[in-house]
């Protein structure tokens, strides 16, 4: 697929990919995206969003741009993008 | 061709631009940005300088000038005592392609006179100088930077993983004064990881443990022991004895009460956290970039954060992460380089790959942003146990 991204999977939702680190997600917005790495993971929206939007201990970023500073859920997403799922960490 | 001192010397004036003391006197006040470059002797600049001159000899001049300088269209004045030294300087200077020099004239014998502000190189002992030796080779180092690491004093939250690796290397840095806030006493289980520690040691205070390890490596460092956890009440206290932290914490209750002491006390902290295979490095400076707060404005719910007690973690991966930690603290002291001050560094052991994501303020930010509605501690254990 052509206007696929490659969304980086964090460690502690690697449980919902079958363990795999990387997976491709297609979507025009980063929302879309979203709805349809649920399809074929389904749990991850639920770790990724509240009914407010993207969880407050998570961030997404696509390219290097926290999409909380662009335009949220309905950010553009084109096809070769990398998306990173960074969520906060406190190991130490 | 001339054919005495006095022709030489009138030639080499007629071919360099000179500036008086009060003009470079008011050039330094108003911080027009310019390279000050003593020409004398090494002994003469141990006896005081001008601030903020870097010295280089005369005679090694042609040497290490391109090395130390390596803009050549800088805006360089060199002095030396009298004017003379630093007109034969100014001309070698052209003569390798720099294109914006000025002597001094007078030097500093008259700077001095006149009552102008004159610094003194710190004075390292000779059991120092050979020790950090390799520092005093860098020029972004070199004795003045030394000494500004020995005057530093530097928190470390917590003297574990992360704590580890960051206290050695910034001791054997000659970073002055190390202070360590641990409440643990070493076990078994953290010597995978936490190469401060030894078996010898196990069931010591961590901090006790900690300050035999750094005795060792270099008598030089002061360490002050916290065997306590920090909260809201302590944090004032710890805190304001130190110039920069580095949070090597394991948890997030300390986490936002260290980001929120760090706002309110406009005090730089270096971040470093991992989980199992991953770390996240940044550098919070409040006032210049975001805070932590405007990354992750709340904590993960509890069960969606399992600790690395719970979890696992690779027993290098503090390692390094810690040691781009104490990099970090390192560069702020000398005021070196580029911070990771808006950057998250984030780093995947299993790929070996490393990531860099830009971080923003958020003007919304509780704490940092333009109409902040925590401006005291909070109750941090209940902020962390929401969701």
């Amino acid at each position: 697929m052509a206007d696929t991204a490659t969304v980086r999977i964090p460690t502690p939702l690697r449980t919902l990919t079958g363990g795999q680190d990387e997976v491709k997600a297609a979507g025009g917005t980063v929302g879309e995206l979203i709805e349809n790495l649920e399809k074929s993971y389904p749990g991850i929206r639920d770790r990724l969003l509240d009914e407010k939007g993207v969880r407050r201990f998570v961030n997404i970023f696509v390219g290097d741009e926290d999409i909380r500073f662009l335009d949220g859920l309905k950010t553009p997403v084109k096809g070769g993008d990398q998306i990173a799922i960074v969520p906060a960490i406190a190991g130490g | 061709m001339p054919t005495t001192y006095s022709d030489l010397i009138s030639d080499v004036r007629k071919s360099i631009r000179e500036l008086s003391l009060s003009e470079l006197k008011r050039r330094l006040d108003d911080k027009v940005p310019i390279v000050l470059l003593d020409v004398r002797e090494k002994e003469e600049y141990r006896a005081g300088y001008i601030p903020g001159a870097i010295s280089i000899p005369r005679g090694f001049l042609e040497m290490q000038v391109e090395q130390k300088l390596p803009d050549k269209a800088a805006h360089i004045v060199a002095y030396c005592a009298g004017g003379t030294r630093s007109a034969l300087a100014a001309k070698t200077l052209q003569e390798l392609g720099y294109t914006n020099v000025e002597s001094a004239n007078p030097g500093f014998v008259r700077w001095k006179d006149l009552n102008y502000p004159v610094e003194l190189p710190p004075n390292l002992t000779e059991a120092q100088r050979d020790r950090y030796s390799r520092h005093l080779l860098l020029p972004e180092v070199g004795e003045a930077g030394q000494a500004k690491l020995l005057a530093a004093k530097v928190l470390l939250l917590g003297a574990g993983g992360l704590g580890s690796p960051a206290a050695l290397y910034l001791a054997a840095a000659g970073v002055g004064t190390l202070g360590l806030v641990d409440a643990d006493v070493v076990d078994n289980s953290n010597l995978q990881r936490q190469i401060l520690h030894a078996t010898s040691r196990v069931g010591m205070p961590k901090v006790d443990s900690a300050e035999v390890a750094i005795r060792d490596l270099n008598p030089d460092v002061k360490v002050v022991k916290f065997q306590e956890r920090v909260d809201s009440s302590n944090i004032d206290r710890i805190f304001d004895q130190f110039d920069i932290v580095l949070d090597g914490c394991d948890n997030f209750p300390t986490r936002y009460l260290v980001n929120d002491a760090s706002v309110f006390k406009k005090k730089p902290v270096v971040h470093g956290s991992i989980f199992r295979f991953e770390g996240q490095v940044t550098t919070f400076l409040p006032g210049v970039g975001p805070c932590y707060r405007c990354l992750y404005p709340e904590p993960p719910p509890p069960h969606l954060a399992p600790s690395c007690q719970e979890a696992g973690v690779l027993g290098i991966l503090p390692g390094l992460v810690g040691i781009i930690q104490a990099t970090e603290v390192v560069k702020l002291i000398l005021g070196q380089g580029t911070p990771l001050i808006g950057r998250l560094l984030t780093y995947d052991s299993l790929r070996m790959k490393f990531g860099e994501l830009k971080l923003r303020r958020d003007k919304t930010c509780p704490a940092c942003g333009e109409s902040p509605t925590i401006t005291s501690y909070i109750d941090y254990e209940g902020f962390c146990m929401i969701g």
